[in-house]
């Protein structure tokens, strides 16, 4: 059976030109990385409200923030990696401390960058994105929820940032989809245990649970796509209902969903969360698909972790 | 590996150079071809002429240094260092791949013979003067070479090291920028005008020199001239042509980071067959 896969980034193109042409105050900027990011789709359509900064990451969230000033409503737009680290303190204090309404929307988050290795793949973008008081962050699961998450955070005043990836997702919603901050999507009920997953892996999770389902398990599964704020109450409910969780990211497992997963359990339902993400090393150069292999973020992984969460599950209730 | 000042010798190692960082950009199937090609000579002209090393030569060894800052050529730099002995020829087709010693971007922990980390734009100069000062405090006397893209002294960290560079009087820093005109999402001059490039070099307190990056006479001449310089640090303002080689490949955009397929590896070889020599 083949999956359907969608580009995210092209669908985030898309909208941004559709916004684009119904609100006239949306100002799109990038650094030298359009042709990637998708962003050229909106240069070309307006380029009078394009911007492209240059390789200068500092100086474009800089400019958002100024421009988000002056009253317009700034899409910035380059690799995870570039947005969430070189211009991190930029995006602390020029948009996030002063509630710019700022768009961050970065591609080629995560491993899947692929062959540029290392030095782009961005395994901290989540973390360091949510360390910041009223960011929000979202990790859409595939090119529909894109679309929708770009529509929803419009109607948001405040920062946002968006992580999308260089590789095509299988898609998993269809075009009805809707996003809300703070909203996970329940996409499988279970009762032994439940995995929380965000982008590329929450299709990685729903195949797991399928082979889980195999051995006798029930499992549940759920899209946290909106990692901060959390769906608090989805996962809590998982927490009381199966007593054991795993959490699915293409992310280090230092401060993403797995660590904002497991604050909340701690200290409201403390029941086992098992990680699944980059075990805090840098990777290597490779192909997508032997990179998720060889870091474990594949469905071995995940249905690894599931076996460790409920082996915890029993040993808490002898 | 042998050191020369012969001009037709080191045409024909480009030439040679330029057939191995094809071959391994399409052997990966992704990576920078343009910008590989349009520093290559700049490179050759480092390694097999001008620059003081050795791969029997170990870390603390007293050497000159190189920098890569524009990372993503590094198909360029990995073809010379495989061809100075830093490691065997049958590495270079393993670039990109998984476990490979040759990182899509230059690193330091796996790969031979390079210096510092590099791949995020705008952080090998700053690294290179580090590199400077280490050999002042040790008494060394050797240059560090870096090379920048155009593009990429639209970072602001590129200025600040240039600033630290000439407050502290680093001669011995030589930084060549690969002056292609040509960056991701088209010329530099649209996308955010560079120039003057020499006056704002010059303004910043160094010693500036204006060359053509594919002529080995002046490569040389201008890294003596550099070397020669005392109490400022040297930029060369080395003027390129991405792609340069072959012919479908220069002044188009598109090949900054597309590698070739089977048959248009085969029409640059075809460009590049003829042993160097005619031409300039
Ligand atoms: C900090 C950072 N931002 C963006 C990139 C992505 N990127 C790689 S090459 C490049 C363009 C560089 O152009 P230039 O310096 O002119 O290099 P060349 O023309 O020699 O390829 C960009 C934006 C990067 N590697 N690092
Ligand atoms: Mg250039």
């Amino acid at each position: 059976m083949t999956v359907e896969k969608l580009s995210l980034r092209e669908y985030y193109g898309k909208t941004l030109v559709q916004l684009g042409g119904e609100n006239k105050d949306i100002v799109v900027l990038d650094a030298d990385l359009s042709s990637s990011t998708k962003t050229s789709l909106f240069g070309k359509e307006f380029p009078d409200r394009f911007f492209n900064m240059g390789v200068s990451e500092q100086d474009l969230m800089g400019t958002a923030a100024g421009l988000a000033a002056g009253g317009k409503i700034p899409f910035v737009s380059t690799f995870s990696i570039f947005a969430s680290g070189r211009a991190w303190e930029q995006i602390r204090q020029s948009i996030c401390y002063p509630q710019q309404n700022v768009k961050i929307v970065t591609t080629h988050g995560g491993i899947t960058v692929g062959p540029d290795g290392p030095t782009h793949q961005a395994l901290e973008d989540i973390s360091l994105m949510r360390s910041i008081p009223s960011m929000k962050v979202i990790v859409p699961s595939d090119a529909h929820e894109t679309v929708a998450a770009i529509k929803a955070v419009l109607d948001f005043n405040g920062p946002v940032f968006i992580r999308l990836s260089r590789e095509k997702f299988p898609v998993i919603f269809d075009e009805t989809k809707t996003f809300k901050l703070g909203n996970a999507d329940v996409l499988k009920k279970g009762a032994d245990l439940t995995i929380i997953a965000c982008g590329l892996m929450v299709h990685t999770a729903l195949e797991a649970a399928g082979e889980l389902e195999k051995e006798g398990i029930s499992i549940g599964v759920i899209n946290m796509s909106s990692i901060k704020p959390l769906d608090r109450s989805a996962i809590l409910a998982a927490a009381r209902e199966t007593g054991a969780i795993v959490t699915a990211e293409e992310h280090s497992i230092i401060g993403g969903l797995g660590s904002a997963v497991t604050e909340l359990t701690s200290e409201n339902i403390p029941v086992p969360v098992v990680r699944v993400g980059v075990r805090d090393v840098f990777c290597s150069s490779g192909t997508a698909e032997e990179l998720l292999a060889c870091y474990n973020l594949d469905k071995n992984a995940i249905i690894t972790a599931a076996h460790r969460a409920l082996e915890l599950k029993k040993q808490r209730r002898v | 590996m042998k050191f020369t000042d012969n001009i037709e010798e080191l045409k024909e190692i480009s030439r040679r150079m330029r057939i191995d960082i094809l071959k391994m950009l399409h052997e990966s199937g992704s990576g920078h071809s343009g910008s590989s090609l349009s520093c290559i000579d700049i490179l050759v002209a480092i390694y097999f002429s001008k620059m003081d090393h050795s791969p029997d030569r170990k870390r603390e060894d007293l050497r000159d240094k190189f920098v890569l800052s524009k990372g993503h050529g590094a198909p360029a730099l990995y073809a010379v260092l495989a061809e100075c002995g830093y490691f065997g020829k049958e590495n270079l087709l393993t670039l990109r791949k998984l476990k490979s010693k040759l990182s899509g971007h230059p690193y330091s922990c796996s790969t031979p013979g390079v210096e510092v980390t590099t791949g995020s734009l705008g952080q090998g100069l700053s690294q290179s003067n580090g590199l400077a000062m280490a050999g002042r405090l040790n008494g060394e006397d050797a240059n560090v070479y870096c090379l920048l893209g155009d593009g990429e002294v639209q970072e602001g960290q590129v200025w600040e090291a240039a600033m630290s560079a000439a407050h502290c009087k680093l001669d011995s820093v030589i930084a060549i920028v690969d002056h292609n005109q040509l960056q991701i999402d088209g010329a530099v001059e649209n996308i955010k005008n560079i120039e003057p490039l020499s006056d704002k070099w010059a303004a910043f307190g160094w010693y500036v020199q204006d060359i053509d990056g594919h002529d080995f006479r002046q490569i040389l001449d201008a890294i003596d001239a550099a070397k020669a310089e005392k109490e400022r640090p040297s930029l060369i303002n080395a003027h390129t042509i991405k792609g340069k080689g072959v012919s479908f490949m220069e002044g188009v955009v598109k090949w900054h980071g597309t590698a070739p397929g089977a048959e248009e590896l085969e029409k640059a070889l075809e460009e590049l067959s003829a042993p160097a020599g005619g031409g300039k």
